[in-house]
């Protein structure tokens, strides 16, 4: 592994344990280092790479991913992406383990019942910044409305449901209404 | 509901079923998605079993979509399972974004590009939103339980508190008062 690897490695490694909340944390912290620490890159790559990571399927930490790639190729990309998802990863699954040892103990349905109002606060916290983030205004709160409720009442696809969110903005675009 | 051994997917499937998620789930929302696959689907897990993974994806540090397939994958399959479901989840993606990344600049010169990933996105918000519902419907109906999830639902979404404060303040008291009631 060369050199560049290694040093990748080295920055993504504690970043992975401040990700709570799914990887958003992190970012500032990575731009510090990717461009005022290290100057691997400048302020406007790292921005560009941050907004294909938001368009992109997958993880929105593969934002890692994808500066190693741009700084260190083919090595780079491997260091960042075991950096920023290894360490998280061996913590679930030793959870996970011994979740399903000790299933049943008081604490632990404590801590299952305890999170579930937590955790249902923040993904709706989530959607409502999401929702407060469109720049598509009306039209697009509303299509993000329908979606839910198609989601919640039908089986359909949800592939589907965004291809069709996609199309439904081109149909406006091309009759100038968006 | 328990599921017999005999439904459970392999390391492969289970590689696989998290590779489809992770290359087609466009603009985040990844556990809506999950969810609705191995819940509402494919029955391989209870709402429960599936909720309290969730719950504890999100309050560890890691991204949440990687520790459920983590939590899943275990829940599923061990060990095997467990790392055939990370490697699902993270690699066939990792490729995509090099990909997209290299061919991004020839794209991004066309305005409808942008219109279309807008239109995209409202609709993947749809994924976060049913998801939070769904978790929500799930609380007891009690006033404390109720408090948590709308003090945390202010905290973190309306006045932006970093998320870890919520966690941990919101989430040891829960789990604390949960604790003493038995």
């Amino acid at each position: 592994m060369p050199a560049i690897a290694l040093s990748i490695l080295l920055v993504f490694l504690p970043l992975s344990l401040v990700t709570i909340g799914g990887g958003q944390s992190a970012v500032a912290d990575m731009h510090r280092q990717i461009v005022d620490v290290h100057q691997w890159m400048t302020a406007s790559q790292f921005v560009d790479a941050f907004a294909i990571s938001r368009l992109a399927p997958g993880p929105g930490s593969l934002l890692a991913t994808l500066i190693g790639w741009r700084i260190g190729g083919a090595w780079g990309a491997l260091a960042a992406t075991i950096g920023i998802f290894g360490p998280t990863a061996l913590l679930i699954y030793g959870i996970a383990h011994i979740w399903s040892r000790f299933e049943g103990a008081r604490l632990l349905k404590a801590l299952e019942k305890g999170l579930r109002p937590v955790a249902a606060g923040m993904i709706l916290a989530a959607s409502y910044v999401l929702i407060n983030s469109l720049d598509s205004g009306w039209i697009g709160r509303g299509l993000a409305l329908a979606s839910t409720a198609l989601l919640m009442m039908t089986p359909i696809n949800p592939l589907l449901l965004i291809g069709g969110g996609a199309g439904f903005f081109m149909l406006l675009h091309m009759t100038a209404l968006v | 509901m328990p599921v017999s051994p005999l439904e459970r997917p392999s390391a492969p499937q289970l590689f696989l079923i998290f590779a489809g998620i992770g290359l087609t789930s466009f603009g985040g929302g990844l556990s809506g998605w999950m969810l609705r696959e191995f819940v509402q689907r494919r029955r391989l897990m209870s709402e429960e079993d599936f909720l309290n993974g969730l719950s504890i994806a999100q309050a560890l540090p890691g991204v949440n979509v990687t520790n459920m397939a983590i939590w899943i994958g275990y829940r599923l399959g061990g060990r095997n399972g467990a790392i055939a479901s990370w490697l699902g989840i993270v690699v066939p993606a990792a490729l995509l974004i090099v990909l997209i990344s290299t061919a991004f600049s020839a794209l991004a010169g066309f305005e409808l590009t942008h219109v279309a990933l807008a239109g995209a996105a409202c609709a993947a918000i749809g994924l976060s939103l049913s998801m939070g519902l769904t978790a929500a419907r799930r609380v007891p109906r009690r006033v404390f339980p109720l408090a948590i999830m709308a003090t945390t639902f202010v905290a973190v979404g309306i006045l932006q508190w970093p998320l870890i404060w919520a966690v941990l303040v919101a989430g040891s008291l829960s789990v604390a008062v949960t604790y003493y009631h038995g």
